[in-house]
């Protein structure tokens, strides 16, 4: 598990039913590309967040693919619908096996 | 200032290989886009690319893209050592199919945003983005 990961999202608290909002993420993580090398020429190996997904009561809204080209953070914005009050459930995949999650309740008003 | 036959010809020579440099990007442009959208025509209508004209640090490039009525929309840096960057998939509770995220690019380039929409046609977007530093390391 990479180092000092740590999930940040912003979420309305309150929406109106049926009201698009957006959802702000960002996930502290050095995204190493696999490009760089350190001082001695040797190739740092590959180490990011490959896959993130949201979901609201289990229904899919986004679901990237990352690829080493995303920067150190990976921050992503979006906009979603709110149906009904509920729960956004945030996961971002690591290379190397471990899964990162974070939840979000929202109220209708 | 004369210039020898020897001479003429070098500048010749590299003058003409910089003049194919363009021509040689634009086809790797059409043939990512080609790859993504398995060879079917793209229309450049319905995608929208947002990305800076000249980004100081490689980096973070901050790049937003919309598409509606797109199921998935890929980025592409055709400059980069890799061309992927990203692919977002739309799912049912996405209010607009659009999405901004950060990306780094090794050097002055073209960014590329395909949109796959729900009929199966495809739509694409390119911007030139001027890199002033490297993001790539070296």
């Amino acid at each position: 598990m990479a180092k000092g990961v740590k999930p940040r999202v912003k979420v309305p608290k309150k929406a109106d039913a049926g009201e698009a909002i957006t959802i702000k993420t960002l996930i502290s993580h050095k995204m190493e590309s696999g490009q760089r090398k350190d001082s001695d020429g040797n190739r740092i190996p590959r180490s990011i967040i490959n896959r993130f997904t949201c979901a609201f009561n289990g229904t899919s809204i986004i679901d990237v693919t990352l690829e080493p080209a995303i920067s150190t953070n990976p921050y992503f914005q979006f906009e979603a619908v709110v149906p009904e009050a509920g729960e956004f459930h945030f996961t971002w995949y690591d290379d190397d096996g471990s899964v990162y999650e974070t939840k979000k309740a929202v109220k209708v008003a | 200032m004369t210039f020898t036959r020897r001479e003429s010809l070098a500048i010749g020579g590299a003058a003409l290989a910089v003049a194919a440099l363009p021509a040689k990007l634009m086809a790797s442009t059409a043939d990512l886009i080609a790859g993504v959208t398995g060879g079917a025509a793209a229309s450049s209508d319905g995608i929208d690319l947002t990305a800076p004209e000249i980004a100081e640090n490689g980096n973070t490039v901050p790049v937003a893209v919309s598409a509606p009525g797109a199921v998935a929309i890929t980025l592409l840096a055709g400059g980069n050592p890799t061309p992927g960057v990203a692919k977002f998939n739309f799912g049912a509770g996405s209010a607009e199919q659009s999405a901004s995220t950060r990306i780094r690019l090794a050097g002055t380039q073209d960014v590329i945003a395909i949109a796959e929409m729900a009929d199966g046609s495809f739509a694409a977007a390119s911007q030139t983005v001027k890199v002033t530093i490297g993001g790539c390391g070296g």
